[in-house]
């Protein structure tokens, strides 16, 4: 295949990877989508491999034999309540991938530049390099989180920040070094320092975020990711990579853009850490008065059995009992009895941006029910019912009601307004936020204690007597 | 403990102070109950549904009082029309019991109490915190009697409630009136709505407007500057000048409504008369009032406690006893009053009740403790009230305001200028190459943008998998170094090939499983 026939194929491959995207708009067109994606690839690695730059074989189909049936099993075996690890996980391979390619551009000596090409060669070698590994390690941390082989808790070193900023300004400096570094070695040791100090930064960084920016996190390492592609297209010249890199990494960008808007903060303060350390822990003493009015498995089946319209709210709690299944078959059992039911999702329900959705779809829940939060936020003053399944600080009233909450602003969604509102808790411990929630206290409110799953099979027995 | 549920004795009570169902959780607390034989019978609840779930039926009524450490009863002691009695003398010394008793009518029969070396808890005088709501049953009696009088009118009423248009002509719908906000009054709106009447209310408390609303009447306000709101959320006496605008806008409902339904009270005051004679007959003939404060004296001049009068072809239902003419509903609901009471006292689950005055609730109920009064309690303490650890002062921290380095409308244009300077540098000193590479980026950086943001938010993750999938994109270059010489290039591409497969398989396989599972409803 000559030069020119190779380009041809990657310009295919840069219009289906953007149709690819484009098909995610609807979920009908969705599996469309992933079909471009795929094809996409199968266009781009074909071309290249049989291109006149790749001269063996083998140990191409070796390798992409082996990752392919690792990459196969996983994604068979993966519960749809792992996907957040899952898609950390699938991160930090990325980034892995991007240091080695970066090093081996580095060791490659068939390529020669000179002067200003040299150095920008190197600049894009070190970046790139510096991307991934950050990449790398904040992914792994980030996996660790979400899987609970970690602690939620952030983890905050005193005087982080000026650590953040030691390391950017070693990373500078030890940059300026291995351009002006003659001999191989010294360039090799300074990219190996700046490696290991992006490695630690990245593991700082997440280490420094608490459960519940979660989904800022993983979208944000998705964003690098794709910029750690970018890096290694400007590194080899490949105007594709390029492409796909900045697709992906604006993909994540905005995620992380609308996540921060969804909980009502900074993009920066999410990455510096901490939640609840700022001035809003002043008032923290002075929690709602009054006391929660329990209700039992029996009462909530009859609750639900005389609504006409009911909403459910889904969170990370769902996730966790694996109760999606059982909500569903309540949701079935009740739209077979004529009764409305929808679902409203906050755009942070979950660890990660859409999980509630995908769950829900795991569980057979129709899509076309579920409504995000703008298109259902009136509906509630018309609802009879509003279930919250394991979610806290997304329904909080104080965020609309007390200004010196520490989620003040944050848009929730507006469950109170209903007839009557039903939360489904473990205990009463507050959120990932820490905040007390005032609606627990409100008269319309009723509280159903225990584990989400267990609590509702019982429901769902009441409501199958009755 | 034992517990001992006698027959109620005032003449025309139909209510029993607990039900089966709440017999058999009372039981699960460790107590023992025991209930007078065919105690429950007027309230449709018979003995044997009573001894299944363990209670033990007793017949001798002296004897169930004398056995019992806990008696629990509807309506406050009085004597006994069969054993020539009071009931106080009936109880045992040093016992407890738990009724109504409404301790600043009945001094006497405190006294008595008192003599018995008694522990009375009243359920009137529980303190209006929202703690206590489980346990209030002035509330869940006030509930019934609002509904009742609602069904007392209607009965009363020869129309409609509802509009109708028939082939036998057009049925205009009832209007209805109802005067006083409370539990009782909103239980009246509420079910005078459902049988499809127009309601309108009224209250001195211009809070409880938007409740009003909530259950579909039109608030009547009277045209008047004050405030009505007294302690414990009840209403206060009212000054000359509101009264006055109060019997006007008054007036001019009675003219146009067919049902008025009256329902205020003042705590510890004779009922305010609302309604005067002269209203009466202004109102249409066949019109119905409920006056459900004639127990404390009647809103309306013509009101006969206990009876239904009609004065000026207007019916006036004066009945005091409107929750025991719903004696089953108000019993199950008044016995899960006296068992939130109960779990308060009993909160080891041991059966055995300790009154506790250190809690402001249990404080509040009890009236009279070991022989000793102890009504009235001191003065509850608002719910609404800050607590008493907060420190207004220091809750809000004097932030100094940053002063912006540029001024805000700047910004923008400073930050296009570095940007183009920025450009202007790279453009003088990098070659041709990169610009075109950085000419790419930047394009594909836009039509990210564009394409992202057209994604439905429930795909969300499907999106993150399948980014994450086409971000092994660089695989290209592994595959390319593969091929380069040197055992180090081989190696590393060869790694960095086996986890950009992994990713690639495994994110397009994982987002087809997740795409896979989206559905529409059939």
């Amino acid at each position: 295949m000559s030069e020119g026939l190779v380009t041809v194929s990657y310009i295919a491959a840069t219009v289906l990877f953007i149709l690819s995207l484009g098909g995610l708009s609807n979920p009908e067109t969705s599996r469309r989508g992933n079909y471009y994606g795929i094809a996409a690839m199968t266009i781009a690695i074909l071309a290249t491999v049989l291109g006149p730059k790749v001269t063996s074989l083998w140990p191409i189909l070796i390798t992409m034999a082996l990752g392919g049936g690792i990459g196969w099993y996983a994604a068979h075996r993966v519960q749809m309540t792992e996907m957040p690890e899952l898609v950390a996980l699938m991160h930090s391979l990325v980034g892995l991938a991007a240091v080695l390619i970066g090093y081996a551009t580095f060791f490659d000596t068939s390529v020669h530049f000179e002067g200003v090409e040299k150095t920008i060669h190197e600049v894009e070698i070190y970046i790139g390099i510096l991307i991934g590994a950050v990449t790398f390690s904040g992914s792994v941390v980030a996996f660790g989180k979400l899987s609970g082989k970690i602690g939620g808790k952030p983890l905050l070193l005193p005087g982080r920040h000026y650590l953040n900023l030691v390391a950017l300004l070693a990373v500078i400096f030890f940059g300026n070094l291995f351009l002006n570094a003659d001999s191989g070695w010294g360039g090799t040791l300074c990219l190996l320092i700046m490696t290991g100090i992006s490695l630690v930064f990245g593991i700082h960084m997440v280490m420094a975020i608490g459960g519940a920016d979660m989904p800022v996190v993983v979208s944000m390492l998705n964003s690098y990711s794709g910029w750690a592609a970018s890096a290694t297209g400007f590194m080899l010249g490949n105007d594709l990579l390029i492409v796909v890199g900045a697709l992906v990494g604006s993909s994540g960008a905005i995620l992380s853009y609308i996540m921060c808007r969804a909980m009502n903060r900074n993009f920066l303060s999410v990455i510096a850490g901490g939640f609840g350390t700022g001035t809003g822990t002043a008032t923290a003493s002075e929690g709602p008065q009054g006391e929660v009015q329990p209700i039992s498995a029996e009462d909530t089946a009859e609750l639900l059995r005389n609504a006409s319209k009911i909403i459910l709210v889904p969170g990370y709690g769902m996730a966790v009992a694996q109760a999606q299944h059982t909500v569903f078959e309540i949701t079935k059992l009740l739209r077979e009895r004529g009764v409305d039911v929808h679902f409203a999702i906050h755009p942070v329900a979950g660890r990660m941006p859409g999980h509630m959705n995908v769950l829900l779809a795991e569980a057979k829940v129709p899509y076309d029910i579920v409504a995000e939060m703008d298109e259902i936020n009136l509906e509630f003053p018309e609802t009879d019912v509003t279930m919250v399944i394991g979610a806290n600080d997304i329904v909080n009233p104080a965020a609309q009601d007390d200004p010196n909450s520490p989620i003040a602003g944050m848009p929730v969604l507006e469950v109170w307004k209903a007839r009557t509102s039903i939360v489904m808790k473990r205990s009463m411990a507050s959120g990932y936020a820490g905040v007390d929630n005032p609606l627990f206290y409100k008269d319309n409110n009723r509280m159903l204690f225990g584990d989400a799953k267990k609590m509702l099979d019982e429901v769902l027995v009441a409501l199958r007597a009755g | 403990m034992r517990i001992g549920i006698p027959q109620e004795i005032h003449a025309g009570e139909r209510r029993v102070a607990t039900t089966p169902e709440v017999a058999g959780k009372l039981i699960k607390l460790g107590f023992t109950v025991a209930l007078q034989k065919g105690a429950g019978i007027a309230a449709d609840l018979a003995d044997e549904a009573y001894s299944e779930v363990g209670v033990e039926i007793v017949e001798d009524v002296s004897r169930l009082w004398a056995d019992s450490d806990i008696v629990l009863k509807v309506r406050a002691p009085e004597p006994h029309p069969g054993l020539g009695c009071h009931e106080v003398d009936l109880l045992r010394e040093g016992a407890t019991l738990v009724s109504f008793l409404w301790p600043a009518q009945n001094p006497e029969l405190m006294d008595r109490l008192a003599g018995r070396k008694a522990t009375v808890l009243a359920m009137d005088s529980v303190p209006r915190i929202s703690r206590a709501q489980k346990l209030d049953a002035l509330s869940s009696m006030a509930n019934i009697a609002g509904y009742r009088a609602v069904i007392e009118a209607a009965q009363n009423f020869g129309r409609f409630f509802t509009g109708q248009v028939t082939a036998a002509g057009k049925v205009p719908p009832a209007k209805v009136f109802v005067i006083g906000a409370g539990v009782a009054g909103l239980a009246a709106i509420g079910a005078a709505n459902g049988l499809g009447a127009i309601v309108r209310a009224m209250d001195t408390r211009p809070e409880v407007k938007d409740q009003v609303k909530s259950l579909g009447a039109e608030f009547v306000s009277v045209d008047y500057q004050e405030e009505g709101e007294g302690t414990g959320g009840y209403a206060k006496v009212m000054s000359e000048g509101y009264q006055k605008a109060q019997a006007e806008a008054i007036a001019k409902q009675c003219r146009e409504v067919d049902v008025v339904i009256t329902t205020a009270l003042i705590p510890g005051k004779p009922a305010p008369k609302l309604i005067t004679e002269e209203m009466v007959q202004s109102m249409q003939d066949g019109s119905v009032i409920v006056d459900l404060a004639s127990e404390q004296g009647g809103n309306c001049a013509c009101t006969v406690p206990g009876q239904v009068v009609q004065r000026h072809g207007v019916s006036i239902v004066g009945y005091t006893d409107l929750p025991s003419r719903m004696a089953r509903q108000s019993s199950q609901l008044y016995a899960t009053n006296l068992l939130r009471l109960l779990e308060e006292l009993c909160t080891a689950k041991d059966g055995l009740a300790v009154v506790n005055m250190e809690d402001e609730m249990i404080r509040g109920a009890t009236v009279v403790k070991d022989g000793e009064i102890t009504w009235p309690p001191p003065a509850p303490r608002l719910s609404a009230a800050p607590p008493a650890g907060a420190k207004p002062a220091a809750a809000a921290p004097v932030v100094p305001e940053k002063k912006p380095l540029i001024p805000p409308a700047l910004q923008p244009l400073v930050v296009l200028i570095a940007a183009g300077l920025a450009l202007a540098w790279l453009g003088t000193v990098a070659p041709a190459a990169f610009m075109s590479h950085l000419m790419v980026f930047v394009l594909a950086c836009f039509v990210g943008y564009m394409v992202i943001w057209n994604v439905t938010p429930a795909l969300h993750t499907p999106l993150m998998s399948v980014t994450n999938a086409i971000s092994s994109i660089i695989a290209i270059g592994a595959l390319i170094q593969v091929s380069a010489p040197g055992f180090m290039m081989t190696l590393l591409a060869g790694i960095a090939l086996i986890l950009t497969t992994i990713n690639m398989v495994g994110g397009f396989a994982v987002t087809q499983r997740m795409l896979r599972m989206f559905r529409r409803s059939e």
